[in-house]
């Protein structure tokens, strides 16, 4: 057999370890999050950790499948895939199942399926299969366009089933294009405009747009090589001015309330620790009151006796921060970016365009959880309902995250059979 | 085609990574290392400190009767800060309130504290409690403390035995061990022995969850402590003999001290108008306060150690027994006496004369003492009338006048015996026996408290000799406390002296012509001395100090009834009832005991 045939020697295994690493560790999280006799059996089915440990082993069986099926199958069925699934999230919103106000499970028996978890890895599939075609040209509008519109799809249909948090991620794929030789305009403008945003709320829009103008006329008397462009930068102003105008008419007219409170409550223009800010408040308590080297395994008191809400799934953070304290918490953000770097590092070194582009689609989405999940429950970012992966509690976002690496992790170990 | 390698912008996407990874350790550095003040807000939510409360010591009388003990009752607490989304409504209703009082008491909660545990609802019954528990874990920041309430076997010796009630905000200053809603001895012996009797509080601190239910102890309990009860007490108290002297006082102002000559233990002490303890208990407690307050009677004051008044007639044998030990007089020294027409004082009495001590004593001859205390004062060797009056002064302190015993006696006053230096700056240092004559006599500026008298008649019951008058017979363990009350004091007068003034008083009851001849009682061996003090606001006190029996003095008495005229119209023959209450256990005189216990002086007017 040659060598570039042979999976168990091709694949990345430091890749499998961490992530194996995060999965375990997330299973031991929710036991102490969730248990209520301290003599249970980890594998108790009846209880959140025992229902974990079989969604781990279903997910190790995920894992496996990926690695003996094709390579070539999953950029051969990219678009069928994702067709499937953009009908199913279709379907859910015909026949779903609301649960805390979206519209977003299928029901099968005692047994509940999120659909839009598997629409990531759909979406990172058939962009790379779009971008990674030979004869594709990146700077044509039409490319970007549809690029753009793959990516949208799936986000305005999960937005339709009132999950905000999940329709968001699909932002995370700007770093995909950005990547593939979009500008990065895009990305500064973003910046600009979040930092418009804050300020905007912060401030008001007169004293902002005020403090816009006096920058521009300091600017342009100031500066000879802005003076030379004076009409570009007076129209950068009032582009940024009727943007200003706008966040208005946004955050009180689009957002709904509980999301407008909840920036709110995160840039301190509201305290309401008992209310909207509940949340956040229980969770910065439980994770401040780790201290250095934490409460220990199962000791986390603000845990065991749940006073932060969904501790288990979107909130499973805090358990570590309490519980494993500065050391724990920051070893498992520090997994985290390895992880993150590690699969850019392997995206980079993929000759298959398509391989390449999922890879950075992988990273990216990962990294939108993880930045949105850790952020939210140390107060640097507004409270959205997205689980951690293969840490949060769930067979669905287990199973869907687990697809989504695996299928890269087979195309890295499948590499060398690219040409 | 020509296809741009943009490769190198994986160091922006890696850059990305890194810069929020350090965010959020930078963040999580803040809120787990750099500030600790998420450690007390976890402990805030998750831990309650339960304080156990000790039982009160209770109290008993001499003989191992119990007087005083508890009853539980139940507080509702309220922690305002962890109050949050109750129903008021269904509160209110539960407890039948309305909402402006939970709104009121709300308030009065938080401007004392957002943390700590204020009353909201005072002393519950059981059966209301009973009625409450089962709800009580749907109103959070609520729970409620057992505490327990004062209970009085017979309702007695109010005076001495004090009221217990809440802490106010001074004694919360003074004493960090209390919080709001403590019980604390507030007068007489809980006041005295609060310390003893309140035992140490205990705490348990508890984990709850986030619905406020009990999730067991903290740490298996590695912080808590457990309450100590109080000590229980044995005061020297005979409650028979209170309970009787009570109702020999009963419309009466006055008061009367029984004191044990051999070990200074009061046997007794009344003061009237008394009132019933069980009044200033419970939630009643207030109201019934305020009435006895304005009651113009006066019922919480304690005549017996804060009323103060001229010793009269009782005085005169202290200056007998100082002029004796002065050899001022000799008990065969004679003074004449022109009855009404003496001079500088009149007799009251009809004797004959010249009369010696002994017929003085029995006969309460006013001219006969103003020349004895002319004797001290005059006698050449003390070198002047000034020098003479330091000595004699000195001597009648050495009786414990004009001063505290400073023992367990709530609310004691000196008294007054009036001080060289005083009389120098009212008479400008130009006076002599003739101008404080009155003291002769126990009137003018003398004050004495009937404590006080009673001690006298212990002094004299023992010769010479007295221990501080107190109450406490023993607590359960530390003997330390009653070293004090084992000191005894000598005066300064001799025993050999007080042999012909307990033979004097003896006559005043055994003799035909003594002034409590009237109540004789052959088996008791009663010595006595009548006091009618001139009063201006009225009619004369009347005063009597005994002790019984002579030979082996079991028994000294004072006893003092405001406006009651002659001494041996009222003191005397309660006195003598009293007497023979101790000592026989049974009072035959029943005839005598109706008409003093009948005896009206109060609404008479």
């Amino acid at each position: 057999m040659r060598k570039r045939d042979n999976i168990i020697a091709n694949t990345d295994w430091f890749t499998v370890f961490l992530y194996l690493i995060l999965v375990t560790a997330g299973w031991f999280t929710i036991y102490s999050a969730s248990f209520d006799n301290p003599d249970a059996s980890m594998f108790d089915i009846t209880q959140r950790f025992g229902k974990q440990a079989m969604w781990i082993g279903l997910a190790l069986l995920l894992a496996f499948t990926i690695m003996i099926i094709d390579a070539k199958f999953f950029s051969a069925f990219a678009f069928w895939i994702y067709l499937f699934v953009m009908l199913v999230l279709i379907g859910v919103l015909l026949f779903g199942k609301t649960v805390a106000g979206s519209k977003s499970w299928f029901q099968i028996g005692s047994f509940a399926i999120q659909p839009a978890e598997f629409a990531k890895f759909a979406t990172a599939l058939a962009l790379a299969r779009y971008l990674g075609k030979l004869n594709i040209n990146i700077n044509e509008l039409k490319t970007k366009l549809r690029a753009i519109a793959i990516i949208m799809l799936p986000s305005v249909l999960i937005l339709l089933q009132n999950d905000t948090g999940s329709a968001l991620v699909y932002f995370s794929f700007i770093l995909v294009l950005y990547r593939e030789g979009f500008s990065g305009i895009f990305i500064v403008l973003g910046l600009v405009m979040g930092t418009l945003f804050v300020l905007t709320l912060l401030f008001g829009k007169l004293y902002l747009i005020a403090g816009l103008a006096i920058i521009t006329v300091l600017g342009i008397w100031l500066s000879r090589k802005l003076r030379k462009n004076a009409k570009t930068v007076v129209g950068i102003f009032i582009l940024a001015s009727l943007f200003v105008f706008s966040v208005h008419y946004a955050f009180e007219e689009v957002l709904q309330p509980h999301q407008r409170n909840r920036i709110k409550v995160l840039l301190g223009m509201m305290h309401d620790p008992r209310g909207v800010g509940y949340n956040v408040n229980q969770s910065k308590i439980a994770i401040g009151s780790g201290g250095l080297t934490g409460k220990g395994f199962k000791q986390g008191m603000l845990t065991r006796y749940h006073f932060v809400p969904e501790q288990s799934t979107d909130f499973i953070f805090c358990t570590m921060g309490e519980e494993g304290g500065f050391i724990g918490s920051s070893l498992l953000v520090l997994t985290f970016m390895i992880l993150l770097i590690r699969l850019v590092l392997l995206a980079e070194r993929q000759r298959s365009v398509f391989s390449r582009i999922y890879g950075y689609g992988v990273a990216s989405v990962l990294f939108f959880h993880f930045m949105v999940n850790i952020g939210m429950t140390i107060g640097l970012m507004p409270v959205v309902g997205i689980p951690l992966p293969f840490f949060s509690y769930g067979g669905s976002s287990l199973w869907a995250f687990t697809i989504l690496l695996f299928i890269f992790i087979k195309q890295d170990a499948n590499r060398l059979n690219v040409l | 085609m020509y296809k741009k390698n943009y490769s190198s912008r994986k160091y922006v996407i890696i850059s990305i990574f890194v810069i929020v990874a350090l965010l959020f350790l930078i963040k999580l550095y803040f809120l787990q290392i750099s500030d600790n003040n998420y450690g007390n807000s976890a402990n805030n939510l998750v831990l309650r400190t339960i304080t156990e409360y000790p039982q009160r010591g209770k109290i008993y009388d001499r003989n191992g009767k119990l007087i005083v003990y508890n009853d539980a009752v139940y507080d509702l607490m309220v922690i305002p800060r962890q109050v949050t989304n109750i129903d008021t409504a269904e509160f209110c209703s539960l407890l039948g309130i309305d909402t402006a009082f939970f709104k009121k008491q709300m308030k009065k909660a938080i401007h004392y504290s957002r943390y700590k545990p204020s009353v909201f609802i005072k002393q519950l019954s059981k059966e209301e409690y009973a009625r409450i528990e089962d709800k009580m874990y749907k109103f959070k920041g609520f729970f409620v403390q057992r505490r327990a309430l004062r209970k009085y076997n017979i309702p007695i010796a109010g005076h001495l035995l004090g009221s217990v009630g809440e802490v106010n905000h001074r004694d919360l200053k003074r004493d960090s061990y209390y919080t709001r809603g403590d019980y604390i001895g507030k007068s007489g012996i809980e006041r005295f022995y609060e310390k003893q009797l309140r035992g140490t509080k205990g705490s348990k601190i508890i984990q709850v969850d986030v619905h406020n239910r009990n999730k067991g102890s903290y740490q298996n309990g590695k912080y808590d402590t457990l309450a100590v009860s109080g000590k229980n007490i044995t005061l020297s108290i005979d409650t028979e003999l209170q309970a009787y002297g009570e109702k020999l006082m009963q419309n009466k102002t006055g008061s009367i001290v029984v004191i044990e000559p051999k070990t200074g233990e009061i046997l007794a002490m009344i003061s009237s108008p008394t009132f019933d303890l069980n009044l200033l208990v419970g939630r009643q407690r207030s109201k019934n306060y305020n009435a006895l307050l304005h009651d113009t009677l006066k019922p919480l004051i304690n005549r017996a150690v804060s009323g103060t008044y001229p010793p009269g007639s009782t005085f005169k044998m202290i200056n007998a027994l100082v002029a004796l030990q002065e050899r001022a007089i000799t008990p065969k020294t004679k003074f004449s006496c022109q009855g009404p027409e003496s001079k500088p004082i009149r007799c009251t009495h009809h004797h004959i004369t010249p009369l010696d001590l002994n017929e003085a004593i029995k006969q309460s001859c006013n001219p006969y003492f103003w020349n004895t205390f002319k004797s001290i004062m005059n006698k050449p060797s003390f070198g002047g009338t000034h020098n003479a009056y330091e000595k004699w002064y000195n001597d009648i302190r050495s009786f414990g006048f004009g001063q505290k015993f400073n023992t367990d006696i709530p609310f004691e006053v000196k008294g007054n015996i009036p001080s060289k230096a005083y009389f120098d700056k009212v008479y400008r240092g130009s006076w002599n026996a003739l101008t404080v004559r009155s003291l002769a006599i126990g009137q003018g500026e003398i004050l004495i408290t009937p404590i006080q008298l009673a001690n006298l008649a212990a002094v004299i019951a023992n010769k010479g000799y007295y221990f501080p008058p107190h109450f406490l017979k023993n607590t359960d363990g530390s003997d330390s406390l009653m070293n004090k009350f084992k000191t005894k004091i000598n005066t300064a007068v001799k025993p050999k002296y007080f042999n012909v003034v307990q033979h004097a008083m003896r006559e005043v009851f055994s003799k035909q012509h003594g002034t409590a001849h009237y109540y004789e009682v052959d088996t008791l061996q009663q010595c006595g001395k009548t006091g009618t003090v001139q009063n201006p606001h009225g009619e004369d006190h009347s005063l009597f100090i005994a002790f019984a029996p002579m030979d082996d003095p079991r028994i000294a008495i004072a006893v003092i009834v405001e406006n009651g005229g002659f001494g041996s119209r009222w003191a005397a023959p309660i006195a003598s009832l009293m007497i023979e209450k101790y000592l026989s256990g049974e009072v035959k005189r029943k005839r005598l005991e109706k008409r003093i216990m009948e005896g009206d002086l109060i609404h008479k007017h």
